[in-house]
């Protein structure tokens, strides 16, 4: 589990803005859940309580950091 | 449907996230006869519907496509944007919006409440999909909610007619003569606004519950296996096949009941009517041609069932998952999965369903290979074909080998498709990347009234085409077939004495080469309109050409007879590529604004056609003799 710091700033602005929609935002939560058959793409990826299938390009953008522990 | 008179009803419009139930929903609020689905896009259309609330006040409701915000970056994203707004020409603003939100996913859908706050509407949210959000022990404290967002939050099943009283007591209190419509005003969010948005969602979520993210739910268990690099593809394959065996083995009963019931009749009424030129239209014309293209309802139904199952299931998005790859190699994205597949059942809905493409040039080339997937209207075709010229055989593992000769043509199409699009790529200018960005939602136990209301739907359109566009063109042909009449004395079936008869022995001129005989060529003409009428236009000149009183013999063993082994598998070959039926050419029209388009997919599947029947006429000649 890693959590989403940023997403990249020399990304497409469109992809970055999708990105954004979907939910990969700073500090959300995102694990991989499965991995294509070829290339190990496309990814599913999970991000709070949602699934969506990424090329690698497009999960290219997204810049993850361990995870923090959750404050209490 | 077209907007009503400025009736002084109040519109509303329903607007949410992809996959959050909006359009069961809307379905429930409405009674409409809409398709449900749970992968993202399925509404493309405009769909309206009117309600009657208890207290007698007529709302009129507006199913705006799914969307993840309002900043809009597909063709459907900003149709919703653009009525809100009050910016889509004949279309007027909403009075009110119901954003109809998914309960279990809140901290995605939430985001499109905040920005639909920003837009002023008077709104209410519904939290929909309640009844699973408490099954999965989530629990929103609604009140709350609507004391922090500052509007009304009501709870609804979208799948039970009960669910929705709540929502429908919200609309009741709608009544207000001389309302005062307040200005949408849009600025496009800031990187702050989003900043400041993905903090509220959390401080709401905080207080209100409704945030527990499980760490491995049910559809993560399905998921490991369905998704599995080795044993996913498997799956995929396994169903497919399944699908393209059932629609053989499963139809054979009610379509040999169809089949003996329509000759049956023609039987009764060859008895029972006198001799006249009446009888031989009913007889000859209309039950001949009808008949034949209403044995194949049976399979369509099945096709249709496994593809509603697949759709309203979820596993439609993985499906593009899986596929994501192969798509990607011929510079298809893997979202064209969907609009590829629903094309099986029909090219027009399939070229509808590219909307939800974000690159037009992506999008392009779908619609322009979607006709090379076999549609549902190809299969009467195929099965009178395959039916009398491939033996019933089982083959071991218990396959049938007619059914092994159905998956090779879909099969055949898929990669014609596949190498149409590889062409489209190497000639396209490069245009970067193509997103996927597929949201796979939770799997779904497919609600069997809207599975119930889709397969209505199809025996409504395809009997509908049978009593329309079908029986006229019979009925039409039936005429050219009969008239004019033969010389006394001649020798020969009197079709060929008829207008049909001369057109067939012209166009037989053309078709010589890849082995079609007259016959053939003049049901390839009504064929046109709409596949499904060669089989029928077959049954029609082949009643006629009969000499003797055989006319309610079925079509199968009289072509087996009659037609070579190449003939028959250069017709299969004709009708892979089998060049567009019109409505499909008018949909593309439509869509892509042009005529230009059509044109060349009209042109293009032409020429494949003819030279793969062509090389297959040739080959199986040069192979059999």
């Amino acid at each position: 589990m890693v959590s989403v710091t940023a997403v990249d700033a020399a990304a497409p602005a469109e992809l970055g803005r999708r990105l954004a929609e979907l939910g990969f935002l700073p500090g959300e939560a995102v694990r991989i859940v499965a991995r294509g058959m070829m290339a190990r793409a496309p990814i599913a990826v999970r991000i709070g309580t949602g699934t969506f299938a990424l090329r690698l390009f497009e999960a290219a953008c997204i810049r993850v950091c361990p995870e923090q522990p959750q404050p209490a | 449907m077209e907007a009503l008179p400025s009736a002084p009803s109040p519109l509303i419009a329903l607007v949410g996230n992809p996959n959050c139930g909006k359009t069961a929903l809307f379905n429930i609020l409405t009674g409409s006869r809409q398709k449900v689905a749970n992968y993202a896009g399925v509404t493309v259309e405009r769909k309206e519907g009117s309600l009657l609330t208890p207290s007698g006040l007529r709302v009129r409701i507006l199913d705006l496509p799914g969307a993840y915000s309002l900043d809009p970056l597909t063709p459907d994203e900003q149709v919703t944007a653009d009525v809100l707004l009050g910016r889509r020409t004949g279309e007027t603003q909403p009075d009110f919006v119901v954003c109809v939100t998914d309960a279990t996913n809140l901290r995605q859908n939430l985001r499109l409440v905040l920005s639909l706050k920003r837009l002023g509407l008077p709104m209410v949210v519904a939290l929909n999909m309640s009844d699973i959000a408490r099954r999965k022990g989530i629990v929103i404290d609604a009140e709350r909610l609507a004391a922090e967002l500052g509007v009304p939050v009501v709870e609804t099943v979208g799948v039970k007619a009960t669910g929705v009283r709540a929502l429908i007591k919200v609309l009741d209190g709608l009544a207000i003569p001389g309302r005062t419509r307040q200005a949408a005003v849009w600025r496009t969010p800031s990187a702050s606004d989003i900043e400041y948005d993905q903090s509220e969602v959390r401080r709401i979520l905080g207080l209100v519950g409704g945030d527990r993210l499980d760490g491995v739910t049910i559809s993560d268990r399905v998921d490991a296996v369905v998704l599995h690099p080795v044993f996913g593809p498997l799956i995929l394959a396994g169903i497919l096949f399944l699908v393209f065996q059932a629609v053989f083995a499963w139809a054979q009963v009610p379509m040999d009941a169809i089949r003996l019931g329509v000759a049956a009749f023609g039987h009764w009424l060859g008895a029972a009517l006198p001799e006249s030129l009446l009888k031989g239209l009913l007889i000859n014309g209309v039950l001949a041609g009808v008949g034949s293209v209403l044995v194949f309802l049976p399979q369509i139904i099945i096709l249709f069932f496994f593809i509603l199952m697949l759709e309203d299931s979820g596993y439609l998005p993985r499906a593009a998952f899986l596929l994501d790859r192969v798509m990607g190699s011929v510079g298809l994205s893997g979202r064209a999965f969907i609009p590829l597949l629903s094309s099986f059942a029909c090219a027009i809905p399939g070229i509808m369903a590219t909307r939800t493409i974000q690159n037009p040039r992506d999008r392009l080339a779908t619609i322009m290979i979607a006709p090379l997937m076999t549609c549902s209207a190809r299969l009467p075709v195929y099965a009178l074909i395959i039916g009398a010229f491939i033996p019933q055989r089982t083959l071991w593992g218990g396959l049938e080998l007619q059914g092994v000769v159905l998956f090779g043509l879909y099969i055949v199409g898929v990669a014609s498709a596949m190498a149409v699009a590889f062409v489209l790529k190497r000639s396209g200018r490069g245009t970067g990347f193509q997103a996927l960005m597929l949201e796979l939602p939770a799997y779904h136990w497919p609600n069997l009234r809207s599975l119930g209301i889709g397969l209505w739907q199809r025996v409504e359109i395809f009997m509908s085409r049978v009593g329309t566009i079908i029986l006229a063109l019979m009925v039409i042909l039936w005429a050219l077939s009969s008239f004019p009449a033969p010389p006394p004395g001649a020798a020969g079936p009197p079709i060929q004495y008829s207008i049909a008869g001369h057109l067939g022995a012209w166009l037989a001129v053309l078709f010589a080469p890849i082995g079609f005989n007259w016959q053939i060529s003049i049901a390839l003409v009504p064929g046109l309109a709409a596949r499904e009428v060669a089989v029928g236009a077959l049954g029609t000149v082949y009643a006629l050409s009969a000499t003797g009183d055989d006319v309610s013999g079925a079509l199968t063993p009289l072509i087996a007879h009659s037609w070579s082994l190449p003939t028959a598998f250069s017709l299969l070959a004709w009708y892979v590529f089998a060049p567009q039926c019109l409505s499909t050419l008018a949909t593309v029209k439509r869509e892509t604004n042009s005529w230009r388009y059509p044109i060349i997919m009209a042109a293009y599947l032409f020429a494949l056609a003819y030279t793969g029947s062509w090389i297959t006429y040739r080959v199986a000649v040069a192979l059999l003799s």
